[in-house]
């Protein structure tokens, strides 16, 4: 299930050579069109993530290996975006790297940081809240 | 200034886009100061004219004491100045007097204390109370509470697909045992100005009591209790260029003096015994605690700035500014306003070329300009129209056909993204 189809390496190289807002959401964009749908019998009530007022759903499970697969899709563009880097960020981690991972300082280097503020009610701090507590039950 | 939007209109371009600038402006420091920012989230909250800001300041400064409890000449002061506010808010609204003015944290609190506190008094099993589907949640789930506690039921007038009420669906809905109707004045999410004066009449007439939420009027229309008829009216401060935490219910008083109180403590007495306590009159009865004074005094300083205002000429201003935003943003291909009915307020709702609103609100941020988009706390209307939500931009007497060109121009930038 390979979920992932940019790496969170190439994600930072790219931001780091933008110098305007367009070119950062242009890719922001293109990044959340690049990410797997997901299939319609997982857009489900149970897979919703509360505190979206776009619609987000997620499916979080662990490998034997104890590595996170994660498959997350929204109804709207940018937060299809900020879903990519959550997973380039996320997918296939350990339990352990997961809790352990610092997603404020990687949105704040990315200058996404206002998405992760509980006002904007796109969901970002639930879906990450979500994934950080299936792998604490994992941990 | 033109008196008529709809020439005016049909007469812009991009080359007359500084006209009609907002003679108001430089009153509002943090629009004036923001050269970069288009505010145009005005139904959430408006920003507040140096007035109020020097009120409020003015009132920590040199008079800060707790009132009603005056053993010194502070609290003296203090108390003057809050029931002078008193005054002044009942005067705005057209109340016959101000002890029908009781303080609150805003529109949603005025209506809890209409539904924990006059419901009481008439709902019983099998009963009704009518609503519409375009309510703000806050005229909604009160009810439903108050409805559940009697066994009552909560009916909800149909909205037409231009954002009107279904004023036939109003008739079928009320009858004899339609205790409480309770309709915003205007609609948070649409713009709707709703005929109340005519609705109240036809629902006075069938016996009910009528509630009005007047959180999204207070600041565009001048509002006279006495035209309108309705028994209970609610607003927030915030809304009309005041401070937040502060807004008023303003009641019928032989309604007020029938009503049990609703929260309880100090204030609100007149003489307490272990066994048992006497009520104050309202509209103490219905203040328990120490009064939010200063957001009291800054709405007076707001309530003032108004009065000195020509509101005529506002609401030409703001009239014009809708017209100007609904002729520019509809000449954007695939963008679709909703809510086009035939009196409405300056708020704008639109979705472009099937893009969530959310995109857009965000790429509108990036640009500068600010707006709301999601379903603006009225679930049933969008569920209504079918829609997951929309993207609003709403004016306030500051803004000016620059901020609607910058609103113009961000869509057209947010939609070339998406």
């Amino acid at each position: 299930m390979p979920a992932q189809t940019a790496s969170l390496d190439d994600i930072r190289a790219s931001f780091a050579f933008f110098d305007n807002w367009e070119d950062r959401y242009r890719f922001l964009i293109d990044l959340g069109r690049a990410i797997p749908p997901l299939p319609d019998e997982q857009r489900t009530e149970r897979n919703l993530v509360r505190g979206c007022q776009s619609q987000v759903w997620l499916v979080a499970r662990h490998d034997e290996k104890e590595r996170l697969h994660l498959a997350i899709d929204s109804d709207a563009h940018i937060v299809r975006g900020l879903i990519a880097v959550v997973l380039a960020a996320y997918h296939g981690k350990s339990p352990a790297e997961t809790v352990r991972f610092d997603v404020e300082a990687l949105f704040e280097e990315l200058a996404l940081l206002s998405h992760l503020t509980p006002t904007r009610g796109n969901g970002l701090r639930a879906i990450v809240s979500r994934i950080r507590s299936v792998a604490a039950a994992q941990d | 200034m033109k008196t008529n939007p709809a020439t005016s209109v049909a007469k812009t371009g991009a080359a007359t886009t500084r006209w009609n600038p907002s003679p108001w402006r430089q009153d509002f420091p943090l629009i004036a100061e923001q050269t970069g920012l288009a505010y145009l989230d005005n139904a959430a909250t408006t920003q507040k004219p140096t007035a109020v800001l020097n009120a409020v300041r003015a009132y920590y400064r040199e008079r800060n004491a707790n009132v009603h409890r005056a053993a010194h000449q502070l609290s003296d002061a203090a108390t003057r100045a809050f029931e002078a506010a008193r005054e002044k808010v009942a005067a705005r609204f057209g109340a016959s007097s101000a002890k029908e003015v009781i303080w609150t944290r805003g529109t949603t609190e005025a209506i809890n204390l209409v539904a924990a506190a006059y419901a009481p008094l008439v709902l019983a099993e099998g009963d009704n109370v009518l609503i519409s589907r375009m309510e703000h949640h806050s005229n909604i789930v009160p009810w439903q509470i108050a409805c559940s506690r009697f066994g009552a039921r909560l009916r909800a007038v149909a909205v037409l697909p231009n954002g009107e009420l279904d004023l036939d669906d109003f008739d079928a809905k009320l009858d004899e045992r339609t205790k409480i109707v309770a309709l915003s004045h205007v609609s948070n999410a649409l713009g709707t100005v709703n005929p109340v004066a005519d609705l109240t009449a036809r629902a006075k007439a069938a016996g009910a009591a009528v509630v009005v939420d007047g959180a999204q009027a207070a600041a565009h229309i001048e509002i006279d209790l006495r035209a309108l008829g309705c028994d209970f009216y609610a607003f927030s401060g915030h809304k009309m260029y005041a401070p937040t935490g502060i807004g008023a219910l303003i009641g019928r008083q032989e309604l007020l003096e029938a009503m049990p109180p609703w929260q309880t403590g100090g204030e609100m007495i007149e003489h307490v015994r272990i066994e048992a306590t006497t009520y104050a009159p309202p509209p103490f009865k219905f203040e328990a605690g120490t009064p939010n004074i200063a957001g009291a005094i800054g709405l007076a300083a707001a309530v003032d700035y108004l009065n000195d205002l020509d509101f005529a000429r506002v609401a030409s201003h703001e009239a014009d500014l809708l017209a100007y935003a609904t002729a520019s943003l509809n000449q954007i291909n695939g963008l679709r306003i909703v809510g086009t009915a035939g009196n409405k307020s300056p708020v704008l709702s639109f979705l472009a070329q099937g893009a969530h609103p959310h995109d857009i609100g965000a790429l509108l941020d990036q640009q500068g300009v600010a707006v709301r988009a999601g379903h603006h706390c009225a679930m049933p209307l969008m569920e209504t129209l079918g829609l997951p939500g929309t993207v609003r931009a709403s004016f306030g007497l500051y803004n000016s056909r620059a901020d609607v060109d910058a609103l113009v121009t961000a869509v057209h930038k947010a939609l070339s993204l998406l």
